[in-house]
């Protein structure tokens, strides 16, 4: 039962990062009707520019562990935010007529471009990075599982963070023009809504909230890798499509799915771990076998 | 053929061979990019300059004279790098590589299924092969049974294929790539990390791993693969070619470009769909077992999702559905990382640079294929 508990929260932690990644991807297809695979990169980008970050804070002498974590964390979404903008912008944007199939091979490249970047740009970046402790981590008691405590804060932060967004998009002025592209981006533009910039804020915010993944990834593993991207791209587009495609909280749905998937095979099999991601991915085209476009179906089909 | 087809069939040949054979010979990369730079140059001339363009189309009429062409060609190129192991072996895997890439073109190029799991396929013929390796079977039967393989593989993936569309179909083969390639890793049977060897390919008792002496010159065995290669790569083009000119390929077109059109016009478009799919993973499977048999040897990191990028990039840069772009392209592909060992580490971040610009400029690929024209023969009141 210890055990139960522990695996199943874990698997919530996995499930929250792989949330936050989906749902940049529902964002994007949302506003853009495109896949940006270039987003488990960005989040490899937002792990290593925390590393940095936090390597200049040490220099400049600040040590408190809490600022720490604000200040990286917010390092973090800002560079993956403006990184997001600038390939929403430069090439995601100009490409939107183009095939389908080509905007997501183009963004896959871009996306082997971000990974190579990291792994030649920073100092021995082809071997796993350690990561500070930003958080305590004293373990905290209930009933008789011990559970980290900076596990607890992530999960918390980053169910906030999707809950802030929810609320931005459905309250604020920002929230309904991004709605409004959605909708429909020429009509949008007619009513006088900057069609540009509403799109670049869209991937910035998309990529931003990849950053925040990205520094939960290192902060709960303690260890960074350039080349964590692909999978948890792979993943993150997974649980955006298995909750549906241009759904916030179906994005969240899925990500919860996917990790729960996999910690039920853990869970069940221990000894054949290893074919875990088998497994999930296994599953992955079971569920769209039954539910063709996604848990939580699009709302209009093409489909005679 | 026409004289003067015969005079501009002799012209490809004489400029077209010394080309692709300094580019995948040469050490120099300046010798190199210049190599590409003509190659490049003189596709795009073949395809966009409607003089040039018709006349080579005028090759044998709908184009079938153009793979003695290629055969030739590609005889030659093989021929003069005899004793070079390791240009030969370079040759040979571009061969191959554009006999899979030929699969694909079937899939999405005609059809519009979307495979993003093209290197699992070929894995799948790769490891029929290792595991054939111990059984008395002929060479070319297991060939076949590569290709038999692949395509039952895929067919796992025919059911939630076509109950969907679009991302969510790009999805599912994503999927298949990487569960395939997590699959051969943890699977202790199969080698896992380290893989399994490969016996070579034989033909007629005549094992490929002796090479071909001819008077005092000893020729590389890779030569072997290479013309094997050539053979079945012109086999497959000449197979797609008539698919494409036949009806099949204008009921491809239209699933393709409209399902809904296409099925209100009494096309069964899955049945499209599915022989796409099929004979597509088919090929792709081919391809991998001789790849395989000419590695002697094959480990789970060659078939990733990475290598499933590659042969996608091949197919997009030599335009959707162009048999012929896919052989420069798979040159460029293949080749330039391979040789731009200057650049050593920055080789894959400078390629992906350059596919992403190719795209972000040239959305529809380096040779956009020219899609049949109908009412170019209704102005000629044909």
């Amino acid at each position: 039962m210890v055990i139960f508990v522990e695996y199943a929260f874990s698997g919530l932690m996995l499930g929250i990062m792989y949330s936050l990644v989906a749902v940049g991807f529902t964002l994007f297809f949302g506003v853009l009707n495109v896949i940006n695979f270039s987003h488990g990169d960005v989040l490899a980008v937002g792990s290593f520019s925390a590393l940095i970050a936090y390597v200049g804070l040490q220099a400049v002498g600040l040590d408190l562990p809490i600022l720490c974590f604000i200040a990286v964390a917010l390092a973090a979404f800002v560079v993956t935010g403006l990184l997001g903008a600038a390939i929403g912008g430069g090439f995601v944007v100009p490409m939107r007529n183009a095939p389908p199939i080509n905007v997501l091979l183009m963004t896959m490249m871009i996306g082997t471009v971000l990974r190579e970047v990291i792994r030649l740009g920073y100092p021995n970046g082809s071997n796993p990075k350690a990561f500070p402790a930003l958080l305590p981590d004293t373990a905290i008691e209930v009933g008789s599982v011990f559970i980290r405590l900076d596990s607890v804060i992530l999960l918390g932060l980053g169910l906030a963070v999707v809950a802030l967004l929810d609320q931005f998009i459905r309250r604020t002025k920002f929230g309904l023009a991004i709605r409004a592209v959605a909708q429909d981006g020429e009509t949008a533009q007619i009513i006088g809504i900057d069609f540009k910039q509403t799109i670049l804020l869209t991937f910035a915010i998309g990529s931003g909230l990849a950053g925040l993944a990205g520094v939960m990834h290192g902060v709960y593993y303690r260890e960074v890798n350039f080349s964590v991207g692909l999978l948890l791209g792979v993943i993150g587009f997974s649980a955006a499509i298995i909750g549906g495609l241009g759904r916030i909280w179906g994005a969240v749905l899925g990500g919860f799915v996917f990790a729960a998937l996999q910690t039920l095979w853990v869970i069940l099999f221990p000894d054949l771990s290893g074919y875990r991601d088998v497994f999930a991915f296994a599953m992955v085209i079971v569920v769209m076998t039954i539910w063709p476009t996604g848990m939580m179906a699009e709302m209009r089909s093409e489909r005679v | 053929m026409k004289n003067t087809n015969i005079i501009l069939a002799s012209i490809l040949v004489v400029i077209g061979v010394p080309v692709v054979r300094t580019i995948v010979e040469t050490e120099n990369q300046v010798t190199l990019i210049g190599g590409l730079v003509v190659l490049v140059a003189a596709a795009i001339a073949l395809t966009h300059v409607p003089r040039l363009r018709a006349a080579t189309a005028s090759l044998g009429g709908w184009g079938e004279g153009n793979f003695a062409l290629l055969a030739a060609g590609g005889v030659a190129v093989a021929l003069s790098m005899f004793e070079d192991h390791f240009s030969l072996l370079m040759l040979a895997t571009v061969l191959i590589y554009a006999l899979a890439a030929m699969g694909l073109t079937l899939q999405f190029g005609y059809g519009g299924v979307i495979n993003f799991a093209g290197a699992a396929f070929f894995g799948v013929g790769g490891y029929t092969a290792a595991v054939m390796s111990d059984l008395p079977v002929p060479s070319l039967i297991v060939l076949a049974c590569g290709g038999v393989i692949a395509a039952v593989a895929g067919a796992l993936l025919i059911l939630p294929i076509l109950r969907t569309a679009g991302h969510y179909a790009a999805l599912i083969t994503i999927a298949f790539g990487l569960l395939f390639q997590d699959f051969l890793e943890v699977n202790e049977a199969l080698g896992g990390p380290q893989g399994l060897k490969v016996e070579a390919m034989e033909l007629a008792g005549w094992s490929f791993n002796n090479s071909l002496a001819i008077g005092s010159f000893q020729a590389s065995f890779f030569l072997n693969y290479a013309l094997l290669a050539l053979a079945l790569l012109i086999v497959a083009m000449i197979f797609l070619n008539r698919i494409n000119r036949s009806w099949i390929g204008l009921s491809l077109d239209m699933v393709r470009e409209d399902e809904t059109a296409a099925s209100a016009f009494g096309i069964d478009t899955s049945r499209k769909r599915i022989m796409a799919f099929f004979l597509g993973n088919g090929i792709i499977g081919v391809a991998g077992a001789l790849y395989a048999m000419m590695q002697n040897f094959i480990a789970p990191n060659n078939f990733g999702f990475g290598e499933s990028l590659q042969l996608i990039a091949i197919v997009i840069l030599g335009g959707l559905g162009n048999l012929w772009g896919i052989i420069p392209a798979t040159i460029i592909i293949m080749v330039a990382p391979e040789k731009f060992q200057e650049f050593g580490e920055y080789r894959i971040l400078i390629f992906s640079l350059i596919i992403v610009l190719i795209l972000r400029f040239s959305p529809s690929g380096l040779f956009p294929r020219t899609m049949r024209s109908y009412s170019h023969d209704l102005e000629r009141g044909q």
